[in-house]
């Protein structure tokens, strides 16, 4: 068994709306300082052995994320 | 005619799609997003609401479901496909439309009777509207900002694959205010608005809608 943590973002080009809504939202909150926000999504695998990298990278690619708007990185952390 | 309606766990629309249907004298048949077999139709409708209830992201999971590969195997011999909302963001991330549709710039929520002008008139959708016409469509989505990369939209504007555009203030963010695009042989459509919800003036605010299910009838007619 192994975690697998997969990490998928707008792609900068992209507008991020949630992201400026928090970035926004943290000056009222007295938070100073911040520029910028940037809101993605974050998954953790659970995989057992028969799992590999090129199998990871399919389920991000074509699932996980979507390439026309997102970018993404797969890590394994144990 | 057989014009079929695709029902997913989470879809609202279909019933409104299937009296659309039915209002342009198709026969309409109900599919279910378990079954594959899409039951001898010769068009389908992937109607709105939130499959799956948009976990993932909007269409993401619908795009898998059986009844999906046959619909993207019929499209690609050609049958007439129309995405409406979330059945346009079902088609864009099945491959079977360009780009994406992102949350709405402003996040709000947006429900208002929305102009549309038809850019394409040559789709299997959109034959039954002069060049150039403004359609009054409701527009009822948090996710119908449609992006997509720029040699993309260079390459849909070149080959006026822009179905509809909005007219007026840009509602949702959409790049070069794009409500709907076709397939490079103008089979398949999608767009955010809602005509099905605009096919009688009782219960809509104009029947502008009611042309695209003609449309769909005419072609197949002539086919």
């Amino acid at each position: 068994m192994a975690r697998v943590v997969v990490d998928v973002m707008p792609k900068p080009e992209i507008l991020d709306p949630q992201g400026q809504a928090v970035a926004g939202a943290l000056p009222r909150l007295g938070f100073t300082g911040v520029t910028s926000v940037r809101q993605g999504k974050h998954f953790e695998l659970e995989v057992d052995d028969s799992v590999d990298d090129e199998t990871l990278a399919k389920i991000a690619e074509g699932f996980l994320a979507n390439p026309v708007i997102e970018e993404w990185i797969v890590r394994r952390i144990s | 005619m057989k014009i079929g309606v695709i029902t997913f766990p989470g879809t609202l629309d279909d019933v409104d799609a299937v009296r659309a249907a039915r209002y342009a004298d198709a026969e309409a048949v109900s599919l279910w997003h378990a079954d594959s077999d899409l039951h001898g139709v010769d068009a389908v409708i992937v109607p709105g609401g939130f499959s799956y209830g948009d976990y993932l992201r909007c269409g993401a999971i619908a795009r898998f479901a059986p009844v999906m590969s046959s619909v993207i195997d019929a499209a690609k011999g050609g049958m007439p496909v129309l995405g409406i909302c979330n059945g346009f963001q079902i088609l864009c991330e099945a491959g079977l439309l360009p780009g994406a549709l992102v949350r709405n710039k402003k996040l709000h929520f947006v429900c208002r009777d929305q102009w549309l002008r038809v850019e394409n008139n040559s789709t299997a959708w959109t034959s039954r509207y002069e060049a150039g016409a403004e359609v009054l469509i409701p527009l009822k989505s948090g996710e119908g900002g449609y992006v997509a990369d720029q040699s993309t939209l260079d390459q849909l504007e070149g080959e006026g694959r822009v179905v509809f555009r909005y007219v007026g203030e840009n509602p949702n963010g959409s790049r070069d205010d794009i409500a709907g695009v076709c397939s490079a042989n103008g089979r398949v459509v999608g767009l955010m608005p809602h005509p099905e919800h605009a096919i009688d003036a009782l219960t809509g605010p104009s029947d502008d809608g009611l042309g695209m299910f003609y449309s769909a009838v005419d072609s197949l007619i002539s086919a």
